[in-house]
């Protein structure tokens, strides 16, 4: 059980850390459009959040609900990968984490809906549609990023090389998510990992950028609790208020 | 959430005895917060409605995005317009699986949308049963891949044409997008296909 907690809580804290990053640019998005789409996004994924959270809350039966589950952990409790942590950076590099994650996060979706326990499958269906439109959207924007001025492209090309070596983490199986494997929860990280790169690979041939090598080395460390600093900064603001005046409710 | 209640010609909201029918008919002038020409029924928001012995009456309600904000003021709505009519016992269940789909909205529903100038959802969605079914990495592929996306012919909740493009692929609220008709030059909401 505490696999499947933990397990659920990773989902959570990469929906989550991630929404929280996109949420930092309402109000800054480079153009009205992009304002409304970064922030539908971020929407999206606070929803599927409060249902992961929900569940290892209920799981967990240790009285965490969802708003203690975000607000009273360290940044050493959160088991979000790196690649959702890094900084928004330019657009290029808003875009290229988001086209990373996205790619993930639908390949991963699709198995879930298939998972053994039936209310992961029902969160992964529900969730499924969200996530196949974010996917369109930030590989539609990498191809015209990548394939545009050649500011554009070489901005582009620069986030991918920069952000690749935290690209492999979310396919580092550990313990947690090989028991998940085992019990039919979650798809296994072979398969994963080969339809993202032939995703991958699609889209940056299409954007005309050039695919750093797939056996690279790879950042890992955040689903074991052992984070960059930039996830102290965003907890820092995302908690302020529940740490400031804890408790506090509307 | 078992394999027979996601078959899309079982989820047809079952009324089941004259109250619940009074229930329903209660529950069709509650209005969406967001779009409020058209009710809670006509989005298909409301999947069933039990009403038991001792008078309690369960309303189960499915979201439209995870993150809509209007779920919870739908809710409150719900329980508003329940209890004005004098059920005291009102309960709300939520339900994920299966996922709302804009397939779910009356006609009557699309009809209002195009009214109040938001153009209807302008296809049946592709069903996604099929990747839940297995259909294997092939299936999971296409349905993301940029050549195989047919284009959506959407048309001017204003003046009926359908020489219209798309501006964003989102808007004002995460069920919409924005477009513009490129004869009357207006834009307009559009509710996608979920």
């Amino acid at each position: 059980m505490q696999n499947k907690v933990n397990y659920l809580l990773r989902l959570g804290d990469n929906a989550l850390i991630l929404s929280q990053q996109l949420s930092q640019l309402c109000g800054k998005g480079p153009a009205l459009e992009e304002d409304m789409a970064l922030t539908n996004v971020a929407l999206d994924l606070l929803g599927q959040t409060r249902l992961w959270y929900e569940y290892a809350g209920e799981l967990e039966g240790a009285g965490r609900d969802e708003d203690k589950l975000a607000y009273h952990r360290d940044a050493h409790d959160f088991k979000n990968c790196l690649l959702m942590e890094q900084p928004n950076g330019n657009y290029a590099d808003t875009m290229v984490r988001q086209f990373f994650f996205d790619a993930w996060h639908y390949f991963l979706i699709v198995g879930l809906t298939r998972s053994s326990d039936a209310r992961i499958a029902a969160i992964a269906e529900k969730s499924l549609k969200e996530v196949t439109y974010h996917l369109r959207r930030s590989g539609d924007l990498v191809v015209r990023l990548g394939d545009g001025t050649e500011v554009s492209h070489a901005k582009t090309q620069a986030a991918v090389n920069e952000l690749w070596m935290y690209s492999g983490e979310v396919f580092a199986y550990d313990a947690v998510d090989e028991a998940m494997v085992a019990e039919g929860v979650a798809p296994a990280a072979d398969g994963l990992r080969a339809q993202w790169l032939a995703h991958v690979a699609e889209i940056l041939g299409e954007a005309t950028l050039a695919m750093p090598p797939a056996d690279a080395w790879m950042q890992k460390g955040g689903k074991q609790g052992r984070h960059s600093e930039h996830l102290g900064y965003i907890l820092a603001e995302m908690q302020f208020l529940q740490r400031a005046y804890p408790g506090a409710t509307w | 959430m078992t394999a027979a209640a996601i078959d899309r010609t079982a989820v047809a909201p079952a009324k089941a005895g004259a109250h619940a029918e009074q229930i329903w008919a209660w529950l069709a002038e509650v209005s969406d917060p967001e779009i409020p020409v058209i009710s809670i029924v006509d989005l298909g928001i409301v999947r069933d409605v039990q009403l038991a012995a001792d008078g309690a009456c369960t309303v189960t309600i499915t979201p439209t995005y995870s993150g809509c904000p209007a779920m919870q003021v739908i809710a409150d709505a719900i329980t508003d317009a329940l209890h004005a009519h004098g059920l005291q016992d009102v309960r709300l269940q939520n339900q994920l699986s299966p996922a709302w789909t804009t397939d779910w909205m009356s006609e009557a529903g699309k009809a209002k949308l195009q009214g109040y100038g938001i153009a209807p959802p302008a296809q049946q969605v592709i069903d996604i049963s099929g990747l839940r079914a297995g259909v294997g990495a092939d299936g999971a592929l296409a349905a993301i891949s940029r050549r195989a996306q047919p284009r959506l012919t959407v048309a001017c909740p204003n003046c009926g044409s359908r020489h219209t493009e798309i501006t964003s692929q989102f808007g004002s609220t995460p069920c919409k997008a924005l477009y513009k008709c490129l004869d009357c030059r207006e834009p307009f909401d559009y509710f996608k296909c979920h």
